[in-house]
This record gives C-alpha cells, structure tokens and sequence, in this order.
C-alpha cells in the first residue's frame, strides 16, 4: 500500500468515525435527557441566568465534600 | 473590620474595557485611512514623501489588522471572561489576592507588549507573516501574557463553587488551548543575525529582525494553519463564548436547547482544524490536502449554524425584545452575521468559485462582514451589558445606542456590497482573454474600474468608525454620568437612560 492509497483508507475510516461518533453523542443526549448527576441537560443554562454571587449553584462544589 | 458581603471584582475586566475601546478607535481608525488609501492613492503622500515611509498602505496595513485582532478583539475577550468567567463559576476574584496579582499583571505586561508592538510595525520591523508579524522578543512577551490568562482560567476554576462549567467557559478554554497552540508553531523564527552567508561572512545580519524555520510549501502549510484557526480561535470561538452568556442574559431566556450548544462545540472543535487549506487552493501544497481544505468548509457550516440558529430559537416567543432593545439588536444582528459569513466562507472554499475570488476583494469583503458584523457587534454588545453592572450605573442613553446601531449596520452593508462587487468584477477581469488566450485588461484597468467601489468601502468604513466613536461616548457617559442603580434593577435586561 503507498502513501495516498494509505491516506484514502485512514481518511474514510476517520470520517466514519467522526459521524458514528457524533450520532452516538446526539443520540446519548437526547435519549438520557440527564447527565450522569441527574441534572436535565437544558437546567445548565441556569449557570448564566441565575449567576449573583449568592445564587444556588446549579451543582454545588461543596455537595460533594458533604457525600 | 466591617463585615462585607462577597462581591465579584471587576477592576481587571475593566482595565481590559479600557484597551478594547482605544485599540478598536485605533484599529479602525487605521482601518478607515488605509481604506481611503486604496481609493485615493494620493493619501499615501499625505505628509510628503519624506515620510512617505510611515504613511503608506503597506507599513499601515499590518498595524490595522494586527491591533484590531489582537488590540480590540484579544481585549474584548479578557474583558468578557474576567466578567463571565467570575459569574459563571459563581466565585469573585477579590477571594484571591494571587489571581487578583496575576490579572493586573497581565494586563500590564499585555500594555507593554502592544506599545512594543505598534513602535516596531511602525519603524517596519516585521516578520512578513500574516497576522503573525510581530518579531521574537514581542512574540515571547505574548507567550507569557497567555500563559498569564491560562492561569486566571485554571486558577478560577479551581476554586470554583458551581461545579459544572457553563458552556461559554468550554469555549474560553478552547481559545487559550487553540491560539496557545497556534501561535508556538507558526512564529518559530530565527534572528538573522545568526545567519551565515553562502559565502561564509556571519554578523551580516540583525538582532530584531527574524525569519521563519520553515520554508516554501511548508511555511505556507503552517501559516495557513495558523492563519485560519486565528479566525477560528480568535474571531469564532470566544465571540462564541460571550453570545452564549450575554444573549440569555441580557432576555432573560434560557438558551434554546443547552444540548445543541454542546454538540455545535466538538463539532466545531473537530471540524475547523482541517479547513485551513482553502487558504491555499491552487497554490504548491498537495492536492488532496486543498481538497480536504474545501470539503472540511463545507461541513464547517453545520456547527457553525447550530449555534447560530441556538441563538435565534432563544429569541423565539420573546421577538419584541429585539424590536425594543438595541442591545439586543447588536447581539441579533451579530448572530445573523455569523451565520452569514460562515456561508459564505464555504461557498468561497469550493474550488471554482476559489479560483474567481482568491485574491480579490470579495475575500476582503467576507473578512468584514464577519469581523464588522460578528465580532465588532457582539464586543460592543458584551461591553453594553457589563457597563452597567461595572460601573453601577445605568447605561447613558439607548437613543444614541439605536442610533449608533443603524448607523454601524448601515456602514457594514455599504462595505461587504462594495466588495463583493469590486471582488467579482476584478475576479472575471483578470481571467477575461481573447480567443487566442491574450489577456483582455492590464492590472491597471481593473484599478480604474473599482475606484467608485474602493470609495464606497471607505465611506462604508467611516460610519462604522463613528458608530464606534459614539459607543466611546455612550460608554464614558455611562461610568461618569449615568444614574446610579441598585443591585435589584440588573437581573435581566440592562437599564438604560433616554
Ligand atoms: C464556515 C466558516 C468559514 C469558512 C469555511 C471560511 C472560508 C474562507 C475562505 C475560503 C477564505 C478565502 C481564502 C482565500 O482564497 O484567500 C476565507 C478568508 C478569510 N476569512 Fe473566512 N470562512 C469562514 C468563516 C469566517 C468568519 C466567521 C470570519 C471572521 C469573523 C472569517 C474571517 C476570514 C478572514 C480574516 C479571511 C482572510 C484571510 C487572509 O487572506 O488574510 N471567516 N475564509
Ligand atoms: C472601521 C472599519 C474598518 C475598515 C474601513 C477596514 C478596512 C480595511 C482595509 C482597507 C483592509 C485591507 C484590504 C486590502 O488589503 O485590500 C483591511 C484588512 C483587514 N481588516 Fe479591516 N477595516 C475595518 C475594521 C476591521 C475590524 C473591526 C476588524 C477585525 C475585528 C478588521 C479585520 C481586518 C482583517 C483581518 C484584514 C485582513 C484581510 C485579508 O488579508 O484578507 N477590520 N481592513
């Protein structure tokens, strides 16, 4: 095998990759709808909307030292 | 000692505010000039041809692109994360004297390294590299202002209370890792004085003046490599970073779908390193990497779009916000052109409609409806929205804002029209031949043809700068002037004076 034909394979195997991987990623989101805390995705956006100093966290650092 | 409640600390973000609006006055300023230049040559000679040297477009070229991109741009992105950054991640700078010390550092060594910069473009020290023209000791005093910001970053995050970072804080940590990264590889450089001749003389050379480490096709490979991901991380990804903070912020909207946000950052971070080539179609470097230049483009809209499109839907149900906020206005405004010239841009990677504007002015005119349109607005914007919060105050006055809006938005649409016909008209110029394969035009019968064009873009240019002029205005009335508001009247949307 020479260089370019080398270079087709290895770009069509990335290319795969990349699109399986990012359907897989679609996928995992919309599916779980939460991430692995148990947080809804869309609550994230909280971290903007509600960002006074003494606003809750949306996930406290300090909830983990508790556990 | 009295018990104070915690409050973030802004004093570096704005220090930062400060630079974004000299270098941008400065920038444009140049800008507006050099446009004129084109247009009326004569401008070249203004202060006679004694100091010709200093006034002509080629030395004032790179001190327009270089402190727009790395005086306005880089500034507006230091202040917008020493602001969004403390908020996001819900702890205040004044809670370290450390990051507190390395901020105002920062920010002065980065003051030093644009006054270095500026004198030595303007005594003609230059690498000649696009967008990378600053000499080694300059180059070096940039790599530690970075490596400063890197660590405001990782140190805010590490003493964070929220724990999850939002995702404007995944794109800031994008453009420190991108330009880091970039900007080693691509301003590798020797000082000539290091040289040696063919004929064996050494000292012939000079201790400021240096020269790349790569040559031919490959200086040209890593250039474009550089030179197209510093749009990608410095007029793409942090723009991106603020309209994520500022846009829900300023509504009061959550933004449309926080999923869709993360999927448009990997696919932007995956995508935008490849595209480069289309810098380099039909130049000498291999075929199948210009190829992957163009198709990697055309995938660029996607991620591109998701996040402008995010940013749209967030609107959705709430349109009578923008009709009635021009600050809202400059963030749309931006959004949509965002989208627009990411269309643009692939349509220009494709090979054929490359070999037509490549070199013209229609690429000058993509330029700015991205960097005018998209990054000048959505800066402006951002600083709009700190203001307030910064200074305590309301903001000076929203009819002079709508009125600095249209007249910006006006000046935008004169300049990308202006070139993209000028572009296309040189683009068929130079091709024209007879059917024996002569050439139909000279160079300088295109000169002739696109004065009325180069003169628009000048125009075009100068409102934007006025715009920019009133922005200035707006925001210093603001800090001295501006009624003085409590905490409760700056949740949401900014408040505004007459
Ligand atoms: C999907 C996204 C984009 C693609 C595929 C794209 C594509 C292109 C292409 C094909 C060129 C012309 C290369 C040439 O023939 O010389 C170009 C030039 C340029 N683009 Fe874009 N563009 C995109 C987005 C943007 C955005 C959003 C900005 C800025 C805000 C931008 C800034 C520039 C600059 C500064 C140049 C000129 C580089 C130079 O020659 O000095 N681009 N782009
Ligand atoms: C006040 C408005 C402005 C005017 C009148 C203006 C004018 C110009 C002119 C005349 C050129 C040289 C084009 C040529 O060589 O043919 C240029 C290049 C450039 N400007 Fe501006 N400019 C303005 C604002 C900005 C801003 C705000 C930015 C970035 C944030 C910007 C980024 C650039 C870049 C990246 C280039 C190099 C383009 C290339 O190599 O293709 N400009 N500008």
């Amino acid at each position: 095998m020479n260089f370019n034909e080398f270079a087709a394979y290895a770009y069509f195997f990335l290319i795969m990759f990349l699109v399986i991987g990012t359907y897989s990623y679609i996928y995992h989101l919309y599916k779980n709808r939460k991430d692995v805390t148990g947080v809804d995705y869309e609550d994230y956006s909280n971290m903007a909307l509600k960002d006074d100093i003494d606003d809750a966290p949306v996930k406290s650092m300090s909830d983990d030292k508790e556990k | 000692m009295e018990n104070r409640p915690l409050e973030y600390d802004y004093t570096v973000a704005k220090m930062f505010m400060l630079t974004t609006i000299v270098l941008g006055i400065v920038g444009m300023t140049i800008g507006v000039f050099i446009a004129f230049e084109l247009a009326f040559p004569g401008l070249n000679t203004i202060l006679g041809s004694g100091l010709a040297e200093y006034t002509n477009f080629s030395r004032l070229r790179p001190l327009h692109t270089d402190s727009v991109a790395f005086g306005f741009t880089v500034s507006g992105i230091f202040a917008t994360w020493f602001y969004v950054g403390q908020r996001v991640l819900k702890v205040s700078m004044a809670e370290s004297k450390f990051l507190m010390f390395v901020g105002k550092l920062q920010f002065w060594l980065y003051v030093i390294g644009v006054a270095a910069a500026v004198v030595t473009l303007f005594m003609g020290y230059t690498t000649s590299k696009e967008y990378a023209e600053f000499e080694w000791p300059i180059d070096i005093a940039i790599v530690i202002v970075w490596v400063l910001w890197g660590v405001s970053i990782f140190g805010l995050i590490g003493i964070r209370r929220e724990k999850s970072l939002y995702i404007s804080i995944w794109y800031y940590i994008a453009t420190f890792l991108g330009v880091a990264m970039l900007y080693l590889f691509n301003n590798m450089e020797v000082p000539t004085m290091l040289a040696t001749s063919p004929a064996g003389e050494t000292n012939i050379g000079d201790w400021l003046h240096s020269i790349s480490m790569y040559a031919g096709t490959n200086d040209a490979l890593v250039q474009w490599w550089y030179g197209h991901n510093a749009v990608a991380f410095v007029f793409t990804v942090p723009i991106v970073a603020m309209i994520y903070y500022f846009l829900p912020k300023e509504s009061g909207q959550a933004i449309y779908s926080y999923k869709l946000s993360l999927l448009s950052f990997w696919g932007l971070m995956f995508v935008y390193l490849w595209a480069g080539g289309h810098h380099l179609l039909f130049s000498t470097v291999p075929d199948w990497m210009q190829t992957m230049g163009s198709v990697f483009s055309v995938v660029l809209i996607l991620p591109s779009w998701g996040s402008a499109i995010n940013m749209l839907l967030t609107m959705k149900g709430e349109w009578q916000q923008v009709a009635a906020s021009p600050l809202i206005k400059f963030m749309i405004l931006a959004s949509t052109f965002y989208m627009f010239s990411t269309l643009e841009g692939p349509i220009q990677a494709i090979k054929s409609v490359n070999a037509i504007a490549h070199f013209t002015d229609w690429i000058v005119g993509h330029v700015h409806d991205g960097t005018l349109g998209w990054v000048g607005f959505m800066i402006i914007a951002a600083l709009y929205h700190m203001a307030p919060r910064v200074f305590k105050r309301e903001l000076y006055s929203k009819s002079l804002m709508a009125a600095q809006f249209w007249i910006q938005t006006l000046g935008i649409v004169l300049y990308f029209t202006s070139m993209w016909i000028a572009g296309i008209t040189q683009g068929m110029m130079w091709r024209a031949h007879d059917e024996f394969g002569n050439l139909a035009y000279s160079f300088i019968d295109t000169v002739d043809v696109l004065h009325p064009y180069y003169a628009l873009r000048g125009t075009g240019g100068l409102l934007y700068l006025v715009g920019f002029f009133m922005f200035a205005y707006n925001i210093y009335k603001t800090m001295t002037a501006g009624r003085r508001v409590e905490e409760s009247e700056l949740q949401n949307a900014s408040p505004m004076g007459a």
